[in-house]
């Protein structure tokens, strides 16, 4: 277990402790801050340069990721993959030298492949490497943002700030995971932050959207999704990914909607006080009712906005951060 | 009181405190004689705007904000600065999360007193300096501290100054509203 990501690598959240995570979390605060301000810019990060390598197209992450670099005073390279020599055939290894021959001091990167940033991390290990979403595998920013996004939510509630509150508002939350589970990294990421936390975390899926190796998972499975609706505190909707296949998982998508989807008639069973989020991009009218992402109880828009100082918070750990500090 | 709470921006250090220099009332009377000084100085009809510094210099804004209210009947306008993100040895000191800045008025054309509780190198005042020109332009800047421990390394002087207390640069200064004491610090 890492107590800190200071200095280090962001590859997965399955390594990160309480500790580690409500770091990040804290540290995020202090930037919603700045992101407040009229000139929403520090120089924490003046004169780095962080390169973002996005293999896989993404519209939010991307951009808040490259927000949030410039937001530090960092200097950006954006590399376009569609335009550039990997269409060539250029190999990862390849282009991440080539980048780091310009001199960097991290890398954001987004692949296909589970584990490319692992193996990034290899090649360039005086470089800083930020997972932006690896294949099935880990989006570590996505699980800090929405474990940042709950505890905003229940804090404001409290009256308190999340940082006053640490982990307290985690212990004992009921959260429920539904849909792709199978092929979504972002509930991998959601599931280790969250129970990291202390909150009790459970999965709704048809049978072939769960992966083969949940009993490694600190997770519970449930089978009926409307009972699950009455417990959850939260309800993560995860998107269905039919760029991935998941077509073919499901008999149809009105069959899964009926099954799995978040309809405005299950929310109106909801919990009082329950939250709804979704990672985005939403296949509205699949896995949830336009009108319910419309509904007050949802916090999407928030999540995104979030998004910009949660990777303010790691760019700036894992970039300034010094790992013998934190070792223990 | 203790003393190595209050010790934030190098939190992982501990101090241990040798002796007290000012009780707590002592630092009462000075805050209010620094208020003094400040209405003697700022023109009737310039009211200025205080800025604790994060983490230890806000309780010495919110008392002087107290003091200044009580002089002048008039109410004061307060918040706090946080510089951590504009220092300018990141690299070099541990990486400190304090509490995020709050700058309750528009800044610009006003007259602000950073307030900070010990003034030693001066570089948390010049990363202050950085910071309050993302947040407007001030007409002038003023600084009050409670203690000046000497030991410069830029060009910064302080406007009003609770206690001057020269040190060595083995020892070190923890300064709160509830008293003064002179320590060594030793990393944990």
């Amino acid at each position: 277990m890492n107590h800190s990501i200071r200095g280090r690598n962001l590859l997965t959240l399955d390594t990160l402790s309480d500790r580690a995570i409500l770091e990040v979390l804290d540290t995020a605060e202090l930037f919603v801050e700045v992101n407040q301000r009229t000139i929403k810019k520090v120089p924490a990060l003046k004169g780095r340069v962080v390169a973002s390598l996005f293999y896989e197209e993404s519209t939010r992450t991307r951009l808040s990721f490259e927000t949030a670099a410039k937001r530090l005073s960092a200097d950006v390279l954006s590399l376009a993959v569609a335009s550039s020599s990997v269409k060539k055939g250029e190999s990862l290894r390849d282009t991440i030298a080539t980048i780091d021959a310009l001199g960097i001091d991290a890398v954001v990167l987004r692949h296909q492949s589970s584990g490319a940033a692992h193996q990034v991390g290899g090649y360039v290990p005086h470089v800083r490497v930020i997972n932006a979403g690896d294949g099935l595998h880990q989006h570590p920013t996505q699980g800090l943002l929405d474990a940042f996004t709950v505890r905003q939510v229940l804090a404001e509630r409290a009256h308190a700030k999340g940082s006053e509150t640490g982990k307290e508002l985690f212990a004992g939350l009921h959260v429920l995971i539904v849909g792709d589970i199978r092929h979504s990294r972002v509930a991998r990421s959601d599931i280790a932050a969250y129970s990291a936390l202390g909150a009790e975390v459970r999965v709704a899926a048809p049978g072939t959207l769960l992966p083969a190796s949940l009993q490694d998972w600190p997770v519970e499975v449930v089978d009926d999704f409307d009972e699950a609706l009455q417990w959850a505190d939260v309800v993560g909707v995860l998107r269905l990914q039919r760029e991935r296949g998941t077509g073919s998982f499901v008999p149809s998508l009105a069959e899964f909607t009926q099954t799995h989807g978040l309809t405005l008639e299950r929310a109106r069973r909801l919990r009082p006080g329950a939250i709804v989020m979704h990672p985005g991009p939403m296949n509205r009218g699949v896995e949830i009712d336009s009108a319910v992402a419309d509904l007050p109880a949802a916090v999407i828009e928030r999540q995104v906005s979030n998004g910009v100082p949660i990777r303010m918070a790691v760019l700036y750990l894992s970039i300034t951060g010094d790992p013998e500090e934190t070792r223990s | 009181m203790d003393a190595h709470a209050s010790a934030s921006s190098r939190s992982r250090d501990t101090f241990v405190a040798r002796s007290l220099l000012l009780t707590g009332d002592d630092v009462r009377r000075a805050v209010r004689r620094m208020a003094h000084e400040v209405v003697e100085r700022v023109r009737d009809d310039d009211s200025p705007v205080l800025l604790g510094l994060q983490t230890g210099g806000v309780a010495f804004a919110q008392l002087l904000a107290t003091s200044l209210a009580d002089i002048t009947s008039r109410p004061v306008d307060h918040g706090t600065l946080d510089v951590s993100f504009y220092r300018d040895d990141l690299e070099r000191r541990p990486f400190v999360a304090s509490s995020a800045s709050r700058v309750p008025v528009d800044l610009n054309d006003r007259l602000v007193l950073l307030v900070d509780d010990v003034l030693f190198t001066g570089r948390t005042i010049r990363s202050a300096l950085n910071a309050l020109a993302d947040f407007g332009r001030p007409r002038a800047v003023q600084l009050a501290v409670m203690v000046d421990r000497g030991h410069r390394e830029l060009p910064i002087r302080p406007d009003y100054v609770g206690k001057n207390l020269p040190t060595s640069l083995s020892e070190d200064i923890v300064a709160t509203v509830e008293g003064v004491w002179i320590g060594t610090r030793t990393p944990s």
